[in-house]
């Protein structure tokens, strides 16, 4: 299990980063907490020439709520997220999702902006921004834009991300008080993938709700939030159960992930109108 | 490929060596530093055999490279003993309850288990069977393995207690 060799470089700030990243096009790769990347390496599934480590960036590793927002670094570690104290504060939903990822030396090193720029369709952080309507902001050689959570992800492993940006840190408003959440997860065992996976919010008037490995991207459904919103939660269901596309693999055949994609959307219906008030 | 300098403080000691940045840090402790307390046991980032604490974080040293480790602080359980090089507290409890039997797992559960330990000191069983979640064992039934965490956080706070 080694990887092909590379180059290996640790620029303290983005500027430097992306100059590397521009210098080498495709042969260069960000690494962030390595817990995708570096088992894809060791397969050989990636076989990059130059690794950009962005551990020494010391701006990517904030955590500021302030205007209405919360700004999470991309650096930021899932156990930081789950340890954060005022982010659990405002967006519990987050600590209840990262404490369903992977295992505790997992969580130790795979950070928030890895999670959600890894495009791999198993990660639990992309459905969750897009429940949440995070925006990540990408910063590269033109400048800085930003892209909603819901417009980011393409296919499998393709984002609306550039080669040649880095996702510095993700945006996400702030639920008004009393909004209901929850995060459900189906997994075979600690540390696996979602079978399925949702989360939802629930609260004055409105509701997001999205769902986890069960097509090629993660599907945040507008109609099941409208009935969700109105209190229609068979019609929620009904119109998530329509947008998915689970495929058959060693996780069950496509009838069974339909399945649990239907208990588990109920359970977090349930519980997230439960805590709202 | 180019070897680069790598520099570490491994158990008290600064310790440093040329290696290619995709030398997983495992395999450094092992080959290049002769540090074999730490095991590779599937080395697809999913038993735990081979954690190691880095910075203050139990991480799987199969899914490091030894670059990202470069100037980091690692612990293994050879340095989880006392000053006299008897047995730590952990380490004497797992003999005490008999945490292991074959005990290829445990250098990596007794290293998690420190840093679960230093991170909530009063654990209940639910907690630390949370929190050792990224470390298997395919002997014991993890029954004796829970039994000697929390006989260890007991005996650490008696200590500490005593100490004060
Ligand atoms: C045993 C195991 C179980 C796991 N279980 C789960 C699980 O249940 N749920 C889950 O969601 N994940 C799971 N993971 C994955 C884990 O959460 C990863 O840490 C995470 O997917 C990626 O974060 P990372 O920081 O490790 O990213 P890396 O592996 O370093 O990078 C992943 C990809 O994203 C790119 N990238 C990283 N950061 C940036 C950035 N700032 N800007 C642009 N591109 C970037 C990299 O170039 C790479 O292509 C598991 C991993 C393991 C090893
Ligand atoms: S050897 Fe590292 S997790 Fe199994
Ligand atoms: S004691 Fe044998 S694997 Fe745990």
């Amino acid at each position: 299990m080694i990887p092909a060799g590379f180059e290996y470089h640790r620029p303290t700030d983005i500027a430097s980063a992306i100059g590397i990243l521009q210098q080498h096009g495709d042969e260069a790769r960000v690494i962030a907490g390595g817990h995708s990347l570096i088992p894809m390496m060791k397969l050989r599934m990636a076989d990059l020439a130059h690794l950009v480590d962005l551990q020494a960036i010391d701006d990517l590793r904030d955590i500021e709520i302030a205007g209405g927002e919360a700004r999470i670094g991309a650096m930021v570690t899932q156990h930081e997220l789950i340890t954060h104290e005022g982010l659990a504060g405002v967006l519990p939903i987050l600590r209840e999702a990262a404490l369903q990822i992977a295992d505790p030396q997992v969580r130790y090193l795979g950070t928030v902006g890895g999670n959600v720029a890894n495009g791999d369709p198993g990660n639990d952080m992309p459905g969750l921004m897009q429940c949440v309507d995070a925006r990540f902001e990408l910063v590269g050689p033109e400048g800085t834009r930003e892209v909603a959570a819901r417009a980011f992800y393409e296919a499998a492993y393709f984002t609306a991300r550039g080669d040649e940006e880095i996702l510095t840190q993700i945006r996400i408003p702030l639920p008004v008080q009393g909004t209901g959440y929850a995060y459900e997860k189906q997994k075979r065992k600690i540390g696996d993938y979602a079978t399925a996976a949702t989360a939802v919010l629930i609260g004055n008037g409105t509701a997001s709700v999205a769902m986890t490995n069960l097509a090629d991207t993660p599907i945040w459904s507008e109609d099941a939030g409208t009935a969700l919103a109105g209190g229609d939660v068979e019609g929620a269901v009904a119109a998530m159960l329509g947008a998915i596309e689970p495929m058959a693999d060693n996780r069950g055949p496509a009838a069974f992930k339909k399945h649990v994609a239907g208990v588990l959307l109920r359970r977090a219906i349930e519980r997230a109108q439960q805590r709202a008030g | 490929m180019t070897k680069m300098h790598v520099k570490l403080n491994v158990n008290g000691r600064a310790v440093e060596g040329l290696a290619e940045p995709r030398t997983l840090l495992i395999h450094f402790l092992r080959e290049n530093l002769r540090i074999t307390g730490p095991h590779i046991g599937c080395e697809t980032s999913h038993c735990g055999a081979c954690t190691v604490d880095m910075d203050g974080r139990s991480v799987k040293s199969c899914t490091v490279f030894v670059a990202q480790a470069d100037g980091a602080e690692i612990t293994t359980v050879e340095g989880l003993v006392n000053e006299d090089g008897s047995l730590g507290v952990i380490q004497e409890m797992f003999r005490e309850h008999h945490g292991l039997q074959c005990g290829f797992c445990t250098p990596g559960m007794i290293t998690r288990a420190h840093r679960l330990l230093q991170e909530n000191p009063t654990p209940t069983e639910e907690e630390v069977r949370f929190g050792m979640a990224g470390n298997l064992c395919r002997c014991t039934g993890y029954q004796n393995i829970v039994k000697a965490i929390l006989a260890s956080a007991e005996m650490l706070n008696a200590q500490k207690e005593a100490a004060e």
